[in-house]
């Protein structure tokens, strides 16, 4: 055997490796309960939707969807809009402070949520705000708005400032040069910002954990992981839900994986 | 553009952030120094000095968590640095399907902590679990992973490693990219072997992006929750419970707000260190400018 063929071998058996536990999820979310331990094989001879039909029928799994996607998405546009003007300020203009504040939302990024969710605890509950869909963004916004102004700064610098300059000579307002010149050039960069937010409030445990306190606000993930069976754990139905869980996500990296590579890398890597 | 609209143009992003973020920080280091148990409301909201911070310091409970967060942090970060650079040096020789490898590889990373760490605790369920079978297979006692205070460890580190490690690759796998390849060339005709190219080139050049990713990582896993919280719960009893389940169970199920606040601002404080000492290590332009 060549050389060339090991290698290509080895690294099939690595990439089906990292692969494999989704896949045994979804073999396992696909087999009849009572098959789930011991009779499991890796290529299953009968395959059920029961789990999937629980899940949809008596689960109401469409709850924590509609959760998870609105407010997902809420805070994706607004970090995405908020951050993007902070973000252009900061990439272009010299001014005292810039540094600072630069400094702070670093900081901000990584500081342990833990360590505020009890003032945001008591904040939403004097606000009325606990089990709502504004008391998940807000906190969410914790996190999405450092990631998009970090993200974006980054993506701004690559901009030619020539073009902005020639629109601001021709007597168009600093507002209108970002409105109709910059964020249309700066579409690629938005469009990573907001594909790696979304990703991170689709996934983010702990703030909705704290702060939803019933089903009916429950997150996609806090609905998993508080599922609960009579007798035993559900197996099935939890990796049927972690399936659906997995799909949108597996849908976005399938489209969109050099933008997340390239959101992911930028700023931790100096060409 | 002036200073003035640039501030303007901030003060949104910037008011956001103070509200969410910033108060409640100051709140936390303000509400640590009192006595704020929601359960006794008639003890009122004293002002108790560091109280907290000796208590929760004293507390064995308390320095276990941080043992267990620290056995954490020097067992997933070590296993990803080194299971990362594995993997980006095999991406970067992926010639076909690069698109579907690429995808395959991200996934892990991508899906919600939740899913993995139920995955990997159905992988691990005893009896019968696909992990217990394996070892059974291979003729040894497989032990009854949850419940065994040391047993645990592993399908937590396992899953984190799964989970993380391609962000690793990835983060790896663009500083490889960066790489010269004329070294390379120039070190074969020196007749340099394989070997010694990946640890005479690759390493030192690779050194700023893996310090980079052993920060990212180290800060991640020493604020360690999702994981934890779906796999074992801290258990069995307290064996696995990372600082950031103690406080959580601290405020959130004791309503012990005071105590809570102390472990948590200690929890920032060491995140705090962890940053500081990266900045040390790489210099202050490296991290606080974004690259462009």
């Amino acid at each position: 055997m060549t050389p060339r063929l090991l290698a290509s071998i080895g690294s099939t058996l690595v990439v089906a490796a990292i692969a494999f536990p989704l896949y045994w999820a979804l073999v396992a979310s696909l087999t009849p309960e009572n098959q789930l331990f011991g009779a499991l094989s890796l290529v299953p001879a009968t395959l059920v939707l029961d789990h999937y039909r629980a899940l949809f029928d008596t689960r109401d799994f469409w709850t924590p969807i509609r959760n998870s996607l609105v407010v997902a998405t809420s805070t994706t546009v607004l970090a995405v809009t908020l951050g993007a003007g902070c973000a252009y300020a900061l990439a272009r203009v010299r001014f005292r402070g810039r540094t600072a504040i630069l400094a702070a939302v670093l900081a901000i990024s990584m500081f342990p949520q833990i360590a505020i969710v009890s003032p945001l605890f008591l904040v939403l509950r004097a606000a009325g705000l606990l089990n709502t869909y504004p008391g998940l963004v807000l906190p969410y916004l914790t996190f999405a708005m450092p990631l998009t102004i970090w993200l974006l700064v980054g993506f701004f610098r690559q901009l030619p400032p020539q073009l902005e300059e020639a629109a601001f000579m021709d007597g168009a307002s600093p507002l209108r040069t970002l409105r109709e010149v910059v964020l249309p050039l700066a579409g690629p960069g938005l469009a990573t910002t907001a594909i790696l937010t979304f990703l991170y409030s689709w996934n983010e445990f702990l703030f909705a954990l704290s702060f939803a306190l019933g089903p009916d606000r429950y997150t996609v993930p806090v609905a998993i992981a508080l599922f609960r069976g009579q007798y035993q754990v559900p197996w099935g139905e939890i990796l049927a839900a972690s399936t659906v869980a997995t799909v949108p996500v597996a849908v976005i990296v399938l489209v969109a994986q050099r933008r997340i590579v390239s959101g992911l890398t930028a700023g931790a890597v100096k060409g | 553009m002036t200073p003035r609209l640039a501030w303007l143009l901030m003060a949104p992003a910037l008011s956001v952030m103070a509200v969410v973020a910033a108060f409640p920080i100051a709140w936390t280091a303000w509400e640590s120094l009192h006595l704020h148990d929601l359960r006794m409301p008639w003890l009122g909201r004293p002002f108790i000095g560091f109280d907290n911070y000796l208590a929760t310091l004293g507390a064995p409970r308390v320095r276990e968590a941080l043992g267990h967060t620290a056995l954490f942090v020097v067992l997933t970060v070590t296993l990803e640095l080194a299971a990362g650079l594995v993997l980006a040096v095999i991406l970067d020789r992926v010639t076909r399907a690069r698109g579907l490898v690429r995808t395959l590889v991200l996934l892990p990373w991508a899906v919600p902590t939740v899913v993995g760490a139920l995955v990997w605790r159905f992988i691990f369920e005893s009896p019968a679990g696909l992990a217990s079978t394996v070892v059974a297979g291979l003729g040894a006692v497989p032990p009854t992973w949850f419940a065994d205070a040391a047993a645990a460890w592993l399908p937590l580190v396992l899953a984190d490693a799964w989970k993380t490690t391609p962000f690793v690759a990835i983060l790896l796998l663009a500083g490889l990219q960066t790489i010269d390849r004329a070294l390379y060339d120039a070190a074969t005709v020196d007749g340099a072997s394989p070997w010694r190219q990946f640890t005479d080139i690759t390493l030192p050049l690779l050194t700023p992006t893996l310090l980079v990713a052993a920060l990212f990582r180290t800060l991640d896993a020493f604020r360690v929750f999702d994981l934890v919280y779906v796999m074992t719960g801290g258990g069995p009893g307290t064996a696995t419970e990372p600082l950031a389940l103690l406080t959580y169970t601290t405020l959130l199920q004791h309503l012990q707000f005071g105590l809570g606040a102390a472990l948590s601002m200690l929890m920032f404080t060491g995140s705090f260190l962890i940053a500081l000492a990266a900045i040390r290590l790489f210099g202050r332009r490296a991290l606080l400018e974004p690259a462009g």
